[in-house]
């Protein structure tokens, strides 16, 4: 158990510098990089110029750059944001806790939403209701993010609402089939046979079968939410991580860029690993079926 | 669900016998200017009403839908068989090269997709003429859109190593890529088939993301991402009923693909 948590927190390392490593080679290789707007200011001073010249001289070797960036955030230095002019450190400081309470109520409605449709259609077994329920997944899943978000401007709408919106069809599928194939288990044909209640069957032997791979859906959840978070924050104005993206994104910014996509690729692989151990502390040997 | 899915095929086939004759049917060329009647409402020369600039939205709706509807397949065409080149050659190579494509495979889709599109899209020139922004857009959803495809065939792709008609071919003394093409690939056919159909939606729902941010097809080319964007400057859903047009028509298409699609996993 051991050996594997560790196993995969070295594979989660290596794949979060490789993909560090291709965002900087990405961003260096773009067109336009070695142009910087400020060099058209001209009440910059020729000495001001050089300075410029030389920060985007010394970006432009990948590898040295990357390997003094790694050495510099190994000594919490993650380097200073080209559009915003302050440290990335700061910034993530700054804008974590918005991400984190939009994309964290977000990723909580939406689950209770698609667990509440799975969990009552699995257990009426009543047509309509699933067609209502597949039918309401269903419209919000054909309808893209970034109008989700600025539909929710128009109604005023809480933007956690809106990564709800678009986390609940994608969790909701996937609840409704592992429901709905776990109901039909021989034995659970026999316990209603037997006369046992809906909640009682749900708890005693629906939900020990379908737990584990519902924990390795939570794991994946995480970066659907944070996904949700770029479109909506951007469009409701919200100053989080998502916001960040966008902007460094724009910005062709490569210090904040290399810093979110090595934390964002982190923070998804450790929630996936993170649900992978609890869903087999629960039940050993379902991960290897 | 049997008249559902009718209605689905109908609905498509309309959406691409319109857009097809969106030459004809279009009262305007996409890009011309009343400029006298910007923001207007629909009326008999402007059945969907116009845009901030002029444009007939009808027409702009027709020639989008076309963009998005026929480019978003090529897209998907590209990325299954980038997903059946890497994923497939992985599987039927194992050993290294498996656990390298998988390793890169695994570090695309630990970043989430729309991130790792806006990042992308963002490096790539945006002041582009409108054909170069529509081909940047589409072969980029292409180029990053083969991941969990990958994954998929590269499953496939194992399991037919060991199977023993590719056994006994490799004892007849056939190797290497003529294997490959001849035997492995023909037989991950239906995966290559489900992996385009589940493809199309999403690109389409990516293009509209991309749209909506900016970052999509170039004006004055439309394309539903682009239309969406437009939503942007309405004053109220309301009031301006008649701008919803194009994401009612993209709920419907994306819709009546997502029926399809289930009915052909089912299958």
């Amino acid at each position: 158990m051991v050996r594997n948590v560790v196993h995969h927190a070295l594979m989660i390392a290596a794949t979060a510098l490789l993909g560090g490593l291709l965002t900087a080679t990405m961003v260096r290789f773009a067109p336009g990089f070695s142009a910087d707007e400020r060099q058209l200011d001209s009440r910059l001073s020729p000495e001001s110029m050089q300075v410029l010249r030389d920060a985007r001289a010394a970006e432009r070797n990948v590898l040295p750059f990357y390997a003094g960036f790694l050495f510099r955030a190994a000594h919490g230095d993650l380097g200073t944001s080209r559009t915003l002019n302050r440290p990335v450190r700061e910034l993530l400081a700054e804008r974590w806790p918005a991400t984190l309470h939009c994309a964290g109520i977000g990723l909580l409605l939406g689950w209770v939403l698609a667990l509440t449709l799975a969990v009552s259609a699995a257990m009426l077994r009543r047509g309509a209701y699933d067609v209502f329920a597949t039918v309401l997944a269903g419209v919000v899943l054909c309808i893209p993010s970034a109008v989700l978000a600025l539909l929710s401007l128009f109604a005023n709408g809480p933007a956690a609402l809106v990564v709800a919106l678009i986390v609940f069809p994608r969790l909701y599928r996937y609840c409704r089939n592992l429901l709905g194939q776990s109901y039909t288990r021989p034995h659970l044909i026999t316990a209603y046979a037997k006369g046992l209640s809906g909640p009682r069957i749900f708890c005693a032997h629906v939900l020990p079968l379908a737990g584990p791979q519902l924990l390795a859906l939570a794991g994946v959840s995480v970066s659907l939410a944070f996904g949700a978070a770029i479109p909506v924050e951007a469009i409701c104005g919200i100053p989080g991580i998502g916001q960040l993206a966008w902007q460094a994104a724009l910005g062709r910014d490569l210090p904040l860029l290399l810093t979110l996509t090595i934390l964002v690729t982190l923070v998804t692989l450790l929630a996936n690993l993170t649900s992978d151990v609890v869903a087999q502390a629960l039940a050993p040997g379902q991960g290897q079926e | 669900m049997k008249i559902a899915r009718r209605i689905a095929w109908v609905l498509i086939a309309v959406t691409v016998l319109m857009c097809l004759g969106a030459g004809f049917l279009a009262p305007a060329h996409y890009a011309t200017q009343f400029r006298e009647i910007p923001n207007a409402a629909p009326s008999r020369a402007h059945w969907l009403g116009t845009d901030a600039l002029g444009r007939d939205l009808f027409s702009r709706t027709l020639y989008g839908t076309r963009v998005s509807l026929f480019m978003a397949p090529a897209a998907a065409l590209l990325s299954t068989l980038l997903a059946a080149l890497i994923g497939g050659a992985a599987g039927y190579l194992g050993g290294f090269w498996e656990r390298v494509a998988m390793a890169v495979t695994d570090l695309i889709l630990s970043l989430p997709w729309l991130f790792l599109l806006i990042t992308v899209r963002a490096l790539l020139p945006l002041d582009v003429a409108p054909m170069t922004s529509i081909a940047v857009t589409f072969i980029l959803l292409g180029c990053l859109g083969w991941a969990a495809s990958a994954r998929v065939l590269c499953a496939g792709a194992r399991s037919l190593r060991q199977a023993e008609f590719v056994l006994q071919a490799r004892v007849s003394g056939m190797h290497g890529f003529r294997l490959f093409a001849v035997h492995v690939l023909p037989n991950l056919k239906p995966v290559l088939y489900a992996q385009f159909w589940i493809s199309v939606p999403v690109f389409i729902l990516s293009e509209a993301n991309l749209g909506v941010l900016g970052l999509g097809v170039a004006e004055p080319m439309p394309s539903w991402g682009g239309l969406l964007r437009e939503l942007e400057s309405m004053w109220s859903p309301m009031a301006e009923a008649w701008k919803l047009a194009p994401l009612l028509l993209l709920v419907l298409v994306v819709g009546s693909l997502q029926l399809l699609i289930s009915q052909e996993e089912v299958a």
